[in-house]
């Protein structure tokens, strides 16, 4: 029998996909760059790497709840209750270092958990649930830390200072290494298979003889914990773990889970199209702060850059499927 | 008349304005007629049931049926008295004057949802009427109900452009036949002029003919699959039932006789109330359809698209979808075994296809159907529960899918077949079970069966309840 090559038509129109953001991407620095002479610079990058990894964690997390045809509202509160956990650990009880990062995922993890278990067992959209959960979480890191910004005095502050040599940040490492990780279970695990195939047709999965509860409470409860380490993150970035962090970051995640091409009806997504999302956001910002464009205007410029992707990938399907008909009509012939 | 893909719902759909024609002309009634829109035909008179549902579940009946022209008050309000009473009758023209007009349409069952949009179409007035597969999902009282509608129709001066592909149908009802084939029209014929092969090798384009096929008594072989006073109301009562190794056991009855919602509960998609299953002889416990594959059992459901596939997946996805563990290790799925495997598969079951990566909903139905019953075979499911696997699917699809379910049970497989085609279960199958309230009525074998014996049989034990009932009046 012949070697099968039919892997490869999957491989490649893949790779072709994530070099579409690639381009767009790319596309975008060289408009920077031709508009500001300041733009194309080592800083810019550098602080670019810097201010990316809790959205690109956040948003890896809400790819795969939204493949599952679900959505996390709550990932900023979490993000917040993170830090806020872990300041009041650190600061308020005195409890060591490791402990507090453990603590801090933990309470993450949980509130994610929570979502997916009310969310699954008692049939109540993931919309509502998380929504609610996005007021809870942001009130309990209020009630942890009084609502107070509390300072650290520069612990976990190493994670967000450029490495020597390289300008980038362990946090963008870790970001990096994780959106691999994730776009690698997505792909290759019967894990990733599942979420994908719940996400199309959980009717369909469950007379498949699968359980479908699991995986739909897991992804959750890992948005939830990927929040967490976005929460600690932030809190190394800003040296401070500030009540208030993540405020509407969760828009900002479905922003560039949708820029890259991953369907709100779930099924379908690519993480690492999202992290492209998140470059192409931050890049936008980051340049048009350059230009000296005001808030407002960055803001109407951005949201413009949403639809218009989202339009773009809508439209670049419709083209797919009518292509697609033509061949099929032709060999039908 | 054609098979799937011959162009008769696309022509269906440019004479009711729902497909534009690049070119020609359409003359009605002696009129150019160039709908735009579905009102627009409709207006002109001619008016269409099509092939998919077309209600809207979560209004009421009377609403789905005055959709077009609900009627009301001065100030645009709804009038609900009338709309209740017109709906009513419209509801006894296709004798369904026991439902309440304000159930909401998702209450009814696939069937009585046909007949509700057959009942619309005739609340409108028009002087072409045009029925596309309109029997795929009605039982055989429901399909005289509509033929008796449509001689009513037809000795009003309405006429029917009756699209099908179910030979008795068009033998019965029509006074004409054209066969369409390609998107041309090959022939017409007077019905009462044509014969059955003619019709079948010319929507064909080549020869077809049943293969034959000799059930064997298997009455000795082991039992694989026993039922047992399985009850799970309302739709399944008291439910008994012996299927054998490497046999093929039908089940015949009218929907709503509790022959889908029997599958159903042996595979644990609703899990039985009481009763019990034994599979090899011991008694299992299934409560969810996980417990029925881990016991070797596979179902294949009555709606493939929305119950049995992942459409925009991939055939190697939907293929391998219940036996993610014998293609992965430690987690990590094996691509290239899963590839390898599936494309085996689909050559042995001559699925048309181009390539294994190919999302499904670009096969033809009856491909798409293959692609569920492999995802069993690669399963290596001893005891397969198939839900009308023929449905929507042409004639040379049917012979291919018959050929293969042959095979496996040859191979000693069990399989248990619930079917609306009397003559795909007799072809078929090695014994039939009569299916009526929830329970076996009659068992069939080679033997005795005919298709009045067997239509009978799910028919008397449906009225019994009435004529019980009659004297108490």
């Amino acid at each position: 029998m012949k070697k099968p090559t039919q892997n490869s038509p999957f491989a490649l129109s893949s790779l072709k996909e994530y070099a579409s953001m690639l381009a767009i991407w790319i596309g975008l620095i060289i408009l920077f760059s031709l508009l500001s002479d300041r733009f194309f610079s080592a800083a810019t990058f550098s602080s670019l790497a810097n201010q990316i990894p809790a959205l690109t964690l956040v948003a890896a997390g809400m790819t795969l709840v939204i493949i599952t045809a679900g959505i996390d509202l709550s990932v900023g509160s979490i993000l917040g209750l993170a830090g806020s956990v872990f300041g009041i650990s650190l600061l308020g009880w005195g409890l060591p270092l490791p402990l507090a990062v453990i603590l801090a995922l933990v309470a993450g993890s949980l509130a994610g958990w929570v979502n997916g278990w009310i969310s699954v067992s008692w049939r109540v959209p993931s919309f509502i649930v998380t929504l609610g959960m996005l007021e809870i979480a942001r009130g309990l890191s209020y009630l942890a830390t009084d609502s107070q910004t509390m300072y650290l005095n520069g612990a976990l502050g190493s994670l967000s200072r450029p490495i020597a040599g390289i300008g980038i940040p362990v946090t963008f490492i870790v970001a990096i290494i994780i959106v691999i990780l994730l776009q690698f279970i997505l792909s290759r695990t019967v894990f990733g298979r599942r979420l994908i195939a719940i996400g199309t047709n959980e009717q369909a999965v469950t007379l498949a003889g699968i359980r479908t509860q699991g995986p739909r409470v897991a992804v959750f409860a890992i948005a939830g914990f990927l929040a967490a380490i976005g929460g600690l993150f932030y809190t190394s970035r800003l040296g401070s773990a500030d009540p208030n962090a993540g405020v509407g970051l969760e828009l900002s995640a479905i922003a560039a889970v949708v820029i890259g091409g991953t369907s709100l009806m779930g099924g379908r997504g690519s993480v690492i199209n999202t992290f492209f999302g998140v470059l192409i956001i931050a890049t936008l910002e980051s340049g048009l702060a350059q230009l000296g464009a005001s808030e407002p205007v960055k803001r109407v410029i951005t949201g413009a850059v949403i639809v218009g992707a989202a339009s773009l990938d809508a439209w670049r399907n419709q083209l797919q499927g009518g292509a697609l008909g033509f061949l099929k009509k032709l060999v039908q012939r | 008349m054609g098979s799937n893909g011959a162009g008769k719902s696309t022509l269906a759909k440019i004479l009711c304005g729902l497909t534009p024609r690049n070119s020609g002309d359409i003359v009605f009634n002696n009129v150019p007629h160039s709908p735009v829109s579905k009102q627009d035909a409709s207006s002109a008179g001619i008016v269409i049931v099509m092939q998919e549902l077309n209600i809207i579940p979560t209004l009421s009946i009377a609403q789905n049926l005055y959709f077009h022209d609900l009627p009301t008050t001065r100030f645009g309000i709804i009038d609900r008295a009338r709309l209740h009473s017109d709906a009513q009758e419209a509801l006894a023209r296709v004798k369904l004057g026991h439902l309440n007009p304000n159930l909401t349409a998702e209450t009814l069952g696939v069937g009585q949802q046909q007949l509700l949009e057959i009942a619309a179409a005739l609340t409108q007035d028009c002087k072409l009427l045009i029925l596309d597969e309109p029997t795929a999902a009605l039982t055989d009282p429901e399909i005289e109900t509509l033929f008796e509608q449509i001689k009513q129709l037809t000795a009003q001066g309405v006429a029917i452009l009756y699209v099908s592909h179910r030979m008795e149908e068009i033998r019965r009802i029509s006074d004409r036949v054209t066969v369409m084939r390609d998107g041309r029209r090959i022939s017409t014929y007077d019905t009462k002029d044509v014969d059955q092969k003619t019709l079948v090798r010319e929507m064909a384009g080549k020869e077809i003919w049943s293969t034959s096929h000799t059930p064997s008594d298997l009455s000795e072989a082991p039992v694989t699959l026993e039922v047992r006073k399985l009850a799970n109301p309302p739709l399944v009562q008291d439910l008994s039932l012996k299927l054998r190794k490497g046999e093929i056991l039908g089940i015949a009855g009218l929907v709503g006789s509790g022959r889908t919602e029997c599958l159903q509960t042996i595979f644990g998609a609703t899990p039985a109330d009481s009763g019990e299953i034994l599979v090899n002889g011991s008694s299992v416990s299934i409560k969810h359809p996980s417990d029925a594959v881990r016991l070797g059992i596979g179902m294949i459901p009555e709606d493939r698209k929305s119950e049995g596939l992942l459409l925009s997946q991939s055939i190697r996805a939907n293929a391998t979808l219940a036996s993610h563990d014998t293609f992965s290790s430690l987690g990590l799925i094996d691509q290239t075994k899963e590839t390898l495997e599936t494309q085996s598969a689909c050559g042995g079951f001559s699925v048309k296809h181009d390539h294994s990566e190919q999302a499904v909903q670009e096969l033809s139905g009856g491909n798409q159907q293959k692609i569920v019953l492999i995802r069993w075979i690669l399963r290596d499911s001893e005891i397969l529960l198939l839900d009308e696997p023929t449905r929507g699917v042409d004639v040379a699809a049917k012979e291919s899918i018959y050929t293969s379910l042959r095979e496996l049970a040859a191979k000693g497989k069990s399989i248990l077949i619930v079917s609306s085609e009397l003559l795909e279960l007799m072809t078929l199958c090695d014994r039939i079970l009569a299916f009526s309230g929830g329970q076996v009525v009659q068992e069939f074998t080679p033997d005795n069966w005919s298709q009045e014996a067997i239509t009978e049989a799910a028919f008397k034990a449906y009225l019994e309840p009435t004529i019980d009932k009659a004297p108490n009046k």
